[in-house]
């Protein structure tokens, strides 16, 4: 597993590594990944989670784990006004130019899957940089960091 | 504290004048940490002297701690009021959202005063409080109400709805407050103090940072904090079958009550054991935001419809420990199905398993030995097992069409004080026993216990232990260990640390995590505001006219032996006497 992993990383098709929501019926609605992405930034609390995790209207039908896919054309980067989200060089998803956004919204309408949070603090959206640190903090095994290739999202 | 930290802010609630304010009180969060040290300086504060419990001047204290939202499983809120059920202190637990979702919000508690006109529910969160009506939603039941805000409201996944079901509006003194619809203010009656302002629900909604004091060591003890949570095996219990494996383990000791405690051991005890709800109903198992040990088992229910072929119902409910003891092996039902019926009307009604259950109890024995005769039981015949008579009582109790009914809905001390029946009124301080009958240090602490719960100082543990070990203590020793224990739970619920994780949570590592969010604090220092706290809820017991020597113990415990042998009622005094000789002033 681990193997082949790697030779997927070194393929010339390679976008790189990814989260996946590997099961989101594993998911117990604990959000210790949203804390977990929250501490990115050497913060305890949840407004700068770019991973959200709710009721699929209430708890007792379990849980949608909502996160960035990583598209390879991504539809928020088109309808930033400002250019402030960057598609990422290698990988699929975007990165965000705080100095250049401007704090319009636009990017959470164009999201069609809602993974586009707004960090009320900042005035700035949170996307998800696939970093992968909320996977050691889900027990549960519903996130993995996978690496996919060109095509294949 | 952390100079920026929004828990000092205290969101105080007039529901009389539908006004609200934020007061700053930084020094009682020093001082107290959150939680209960915090809530029962408030009550304090709030409360009038002799304020009856229904009455708009009592008040509903909220509060949550420092390491909320900081550190996993400080994920508890301590409800503070005057009780409507015994009369003197009521303080109950919750989990599921509500205590992230108070401090998202950017409070520390909410106090709410006053009553409303008419019914209505608030919308809490970080610019302060709506309110809406819910003249709509009165009548229903919990779990109707809280999809009806859940789809009225936003916010999803990072709010709390807090509400009633009709036990709490019809004042049923043990109604309970339920929360994310499976997680409960279960114990003392906070249901019937909502009911009383006519308050149907507060949902909390908010999302936050939080600021610490070194990020490098925040993150180093909360990894080793999250991976003892993780890998310990305590937790590993509360996660696979959760509290319901100590209806097989209770059973084979001879402690589990059965038939309102004619024994300690239930001949279908396997039936409604943990081993077999997680065989034939567990659906889906979920958590408290912020815990990683989801402990709570969501049966998936399948029931037909009987006028209808081919036609079901599917619901999802939640079983514990309690709840199957009270509502199991305490009324004589031999099935989990009919276990599981009659947990699905407590929760839509919104009443206290665990006293539901003991009232039903007794009201069974009551009928039998015939103090109580058909017509006060509108001609239901309540015998163990039954259970279409229990469904039916459960839900008289709450629409109380007569004298009987509405005793009963008073509790079991209530109810034998008209009817009789004292001896097998298995309730302590007034509230409705759990389920251990262990041995006397379980009860002496029932007893003891500010809040006469089991989880005040784990008597039950201590007859554990010396069953096991064959040491018998003397009532000075037993006291000694309650008091420690629940001096050092008081600062636990002050940070709202979930008890599960009480052994992650050392002194010394709960020292090491205050130090993140600010506060420096020795253990020594902890283990002093630990027994400071618990003085304070005693002075306001005593204030409220609460005296131990009026504490009454039921004849039905001597009779049926423990594990650990027959109790002996001196014993039992002694402890009391004991205990309360160590916290006087």
């Amino acid at each position: 597993m681990e193997r082949k992993q790697e030779v997927l990383d070194n393929s010339p098709a390679s976008l790189g590594k990814r989260l996946f929501v590997v099961d989101s019926d594993l998911c117990v609605g604990c959000q210790c990944c949203m804390f977990a992405c929250s501490r990115r930034y050497g913060e305890a609390g949840l407004s700068k989670s770019a991973i959200h995790v709710r009721s699929v209207g209430g708890v007792e039908r379990g849980f949608a784990v909502i996160v960035c896919r990583g598209c390879e054309d991504p539809p928020c980067a088109k309808v930033c006004p400002t250019d402030a989200l960057e598609k990422r060089a290698k990988r699929g998803g975007v990165i965000l130019n705080p100095d250049k956004c401007i704090g319009c919204r636009n990017c959470i309408e164009a999201c069609t899957i809602g993974a586009i949070f707004w960090d009320e603090e900042a005035n700035k959206p949170t996307i998800c940089v696939h970093c992968g640190l909320c996977v050691g903090f889900c027990p549960y095994h519903v996130l993995e960091l996978r690496g996919v290739l060109k095509g294949q999202q | 504290m952390i100079d920026e930290d929004p828990l000092s802010r205290v969101l105080h609630v007039d529901l009389s004048r539908r006004r609200f304010w934020i007061a700053d009180r930084r020094k009682l969060f020093e001082r107290f940490l959150g939680g209960t040290g915090v809530a029962i300086n408030l009550l304090n504060e709030e409360c009038p002297k002799n304020a009856d419990p229904l009455s708009p001047e009592n008040p509903i204290v909220f509060a949550v701690g420092p390491l909320t939202g900081v550190f996993p499983i400080a994920s508890k809120t301590v409800a503070m009021f005057k009780s409507p059920h015994i009369g003197y202190l009521g303080e109950s637990h919750a989990g599921g959202r509500s205590a992230i979702s108070i401090r998202m919000a950017g409070y520390g508690a909410i106090v709410v005063k006053g009553a409303s006109s008419t019914p209505i529910y608030l919308v809490v969160q970080r610019d302060g409080v709506r309110f809406r009506d819910a003249s709509a939603l009165w009548g229903m039941t919990s779990v109707t109400s809280g999809r009806a805000i859940r789809d009225k409201e936003p916010s999803a996944g990072n709010r709390t709805i807090m509400r009633i079901g009709r036990a709490g509006e019809r004042l049923v003194s043990y109604a309970c407050v339920v929360t994310e619809t499976y997680r409960h203010f279960g114990r003392l009656g906070l249901g019937a103090v909502f009911g009383s302002k006519k308050l149907k629900a507060v949902m909390i909604a908010g999302k936050r940072s939080l600021k610490v004091k070194d990020m490098i060591q925040y993150r180093k003890v909360y990894n080793e904090i999250f991976e003892s949570l993780v890998k310990s095996p305590a937790m590993k219990k509360y996660h696979e079958l959760g509290t319901a494996m100590n209806v097989h383990s209770l059973n084979e000791l001879g402690a589990l009550p059965t038939r309102n405690l004619e024994k300690a051991k239930f001949e279908w005890a396997e039936n409604i054991s943990g081993e077999r709800f997680a065989e034939k109903h567990l659906g889906r198992r979920i958590a408290c935001a912020h815990c990683p040990v989801s402990c709570i088992h969501l049966a998936a229910f399948r029931e037909p419809y009987e006028h209808e072929k081919y036609f079901y119902k599917s619901r999802a409910i939640c079983y514990d420990y309690e709840p199957i003891y009270a509502l199991g092996s305490m009324i004589g039902i031999s099935s989990s199905e009919r276990c599981l019926g009659l947990l699905e009307e407590v929760e839509s009604l919104g009443l206290d398993a665990i006293s539901a259950g003991v009232a039903l109890a007794w009201a069974t024995e009551a009928q039998q030995r015939g103090l109580i005769n058909d017509d006060e039981t509108t001609g239901l015949r309540l015998t163990w097992g039954n259970y279409d008579s229990y469904l039916k009582a459960l839900r008289l109790l709450v629409d109380q069409p007569n004298e009987f009914y509405k005793a009963l809905a008073k509790g079991v001390d209530h109810a034998s004080s008209i009817y009789g029946g004292a001896d097998f009124a298995l309730a302590f301080g007034g509230n409705e026993m759990p389920g251990y009958h262990t041995g006397p240090a379980a009860y002496a602490g029932y007893m003891t216990g500010m809040r006469h719960s089991h989880l005040d100082s784990a008597g039950y543990s201590l007859d554990q232990k010396s069953h096991a070990s064959g040491e018998k203590p003397n009532p000075d020793e037993v006291a000694n260990a309650l008091l420690s224990e629940e001096s050092w739970r008081q600062i636990l619920s002050s940070l709202v640390i979930c008890y599960f994780g009480r052994e992650v949570y050392s002194p010394e590592k709960v020292a090491e995590t205050l130090k993140v969010v600010g506060y420096e604090f020795t253990c020594e220092d902890l283990f002093k505001v630990g027994r400071e706290i618990l003085k304070t809820k005693r002075d306001f017991k005593t204030r409220e006219g609460f005296h131990h020597r009026r504490l009454r113990i039921p004849r039905k415990i001597i009779e049926t032996v423990t594990p650990i042998g027959k109790i002996s009622e001196d014993f039992i005094s002694n402890v009391v006497q004991s205990y309360y000789a160590k916290t006087e002033p």
